[in-house]
């Protein structure tokens, strides 16, 4: 993992932040996906894949917080029932982060399917374990399917996206020059 | 230093989760609307821009065709007068028969409009919040409708804002009575998470005498949702639990899925 500035760091956190505020507004303004196939995709999983390949544990740890509260205050989930089953999505990708070949957009594509099949799953059983009743039958499989494919194609397209803040926003690599001080040639006029 | 800021992250967000879901529900409806207040800009200017296009399409329509609507418009109005004026003869006759009869007196429908301005994002819920809050004076259990029928009733509300939860949603109960000779009551449950447009209506009687196509209407018994608001048709019907009950599928009339304008009903 190459050393970033620690500015660089708070940057990318408030990004991944702002950019879960936003998923999570559009998520429930927007319909379109929900009306054709009957399902809402969650994005949040998704970036959670990016933020525990890219970032630190803290910002794990706030994309769950905040992104979880964002989601819960936004639906009937009572508050607190999407922070965890993100942060144990995150935390366990941010532990095998140094296996994991992040650059490819198949591994990307795979985490993404396997981080959004996961915390929905745990977001359900949180809420049975504390006596809620919520919506599932036979249906769920069909929805449960479609945010899988849903957070699978959009975490590539994640990495991407913050692969373009990174390069417009950060600091750019300084080009090495070939000159070397100790091989310059010296040139006297005694011979 | 490693190991321990990671334990520590998972303590903490541990914690956190913990607190969270153990504090009361008072305090975490108000918690959720704390953090539900943060998305208000967004509504802004969400709203702004779903109005452009309106606004630009209202810009260039042609005047004839605004002279078209406009007449067709003064005939619904002056049919409509006319149909008010014999409803509320009707509505004072009512009046005197109750009197006479010693009834309680029947208090008209106070309705105001709202846009539905979000859905919720988790898919196992059947829920939609609406642009009145409290300083409109809505407050939780007042019952929402369309011109077509029953949506659900008002489940928390912020001062700007509320939640209203579906009638295909768990946590929305309506007693319901199918419109027959019988008149056989039941309780409206949810149908199915992927179809929002069915809904089963449970503990019917072992002998209810259905038909297809039999209205649907609220039972007024419960306290939250009037007498007489439309419900939906029966589609089916069948047995359950040995012919103890009947459980019947009923079409809603109104579309959940494609709700932008609503009405709460005030007492």
């Amino acid at each position: 993992m190459f050393d970033v500035p620690r500015s660089m760091n708070l940057l990318q956190t408030i990004l991944i932040l702002a950019v879960a505020f936003l998923a999570v507004f559009g998520e429930a303004t927007l319909g379109g996906l929900r009306q054709w196939l009957s399902a809402q995709v969650d994005l949040l999983p998704a970036l959670m894949v990016y933020a525990a390949l890219n970032a630190d544990v803290v910002t794990v740890s706030l994309l769950a917080v905040f992104g979880g509260l964002w989601f819960d205050a936004l639906s009937a989930n009572p508050p607190g029932v999407s922070v965890l089953p993100l942060f144990a999505v995150g935390f366990v990708i941010w532990l095998q982060r140094e296996l994991i070949l992040r650059e490819l957009p198949f591994a990307q594509l795979v985490l993404g399917a396997i981080a959004s099949a996961i915390a929905p799953v745990l977001s359900v059983l949180v809420l049975l374990t504390i006596g809620q009743q919520p919506l599932l039958g036979w249906g769920s499989i069909w929805q449960w399917l479609v945010m899988t494919a849903g957070g699978a194609v959009a975490t590539p397209v994640i990495f991407v996206l913050f692969d373009w803040c990174h390069d417009a926003l950060g600091y750019q690599p300084r080009t090495e020059t070939s000159f070397r001080p100790d091989r310059e040639i010296r040139r006297d006029k005694k011979i | 230093m490693f190991k321990q800021k990671h334990y520590m992250a998972l303590g903490a967000v541990t914690l956190a989760t913990l607190l969270l879901l153990s504090l009361p529900p008072h305090a975490a409806s108000r918690l959720k609307l704390a953090v539900g207040s943060w998305f208000l800009p967004l509504f802004g200017l969400a709203g702004t821009v779903q109005q452009l296009p309106i606004t630009a399409a209202d810009a260039v329509l042609p005047r004839r065709e605004l002279l078209r609507q406009f007449e067709i418009l003064r005939r619904d109005n002056e049919q409509l007068r006319v149909q008010a004026s014999q409803a509320a003869a009707t509505a004072r006759e009512n009046d005197q028969l109750r009197a006479l009869l010693g009834w309680q007196r029947q208090s008209p429908w106070n309705l105001k409009l709202a846009n539905v301005v979000m859905r919720d994002p988790a898919n196992w819920w059947h829920t939609v919040q609406i642009d009145l809050g409290s300083r409109d004076g809505v407050r939780e259990n007042l019952p929402v409708l369309t011109i077509d029928g029953l949506v659900g009733r008002v489940s928390s509300v912020s001062y700007t804002h509320a939640q209203v939860v579906l009638i295909s949603d768990p946590n929305c109960k309506v007693s319901a009575v199918v419109e027959s000779p019988a008149h056989d009551m039941g309780i409206i449950s949810p149908g199915g998470p992927l179809d929002n447009s069915f809904v089963e209506l449970s503990y019917l009687s072992g002998n209810a005498s259905l038909k297809a196509g039999q209205n649907v209407i609220t039972s007024g018994l419960g306290g939250v949702f009037p007498k007489g608001i439309p419900i939906g048709q029966i589609v089916d019907a069948r047995p359950v639990e040995f012919g103890l009950y009947t459980e019947a599928r009923v079409k809603l009339l109104v579309n959940l899925g494609s709700l932008e304008q609503v009405w709460v009903l005030f007492p």
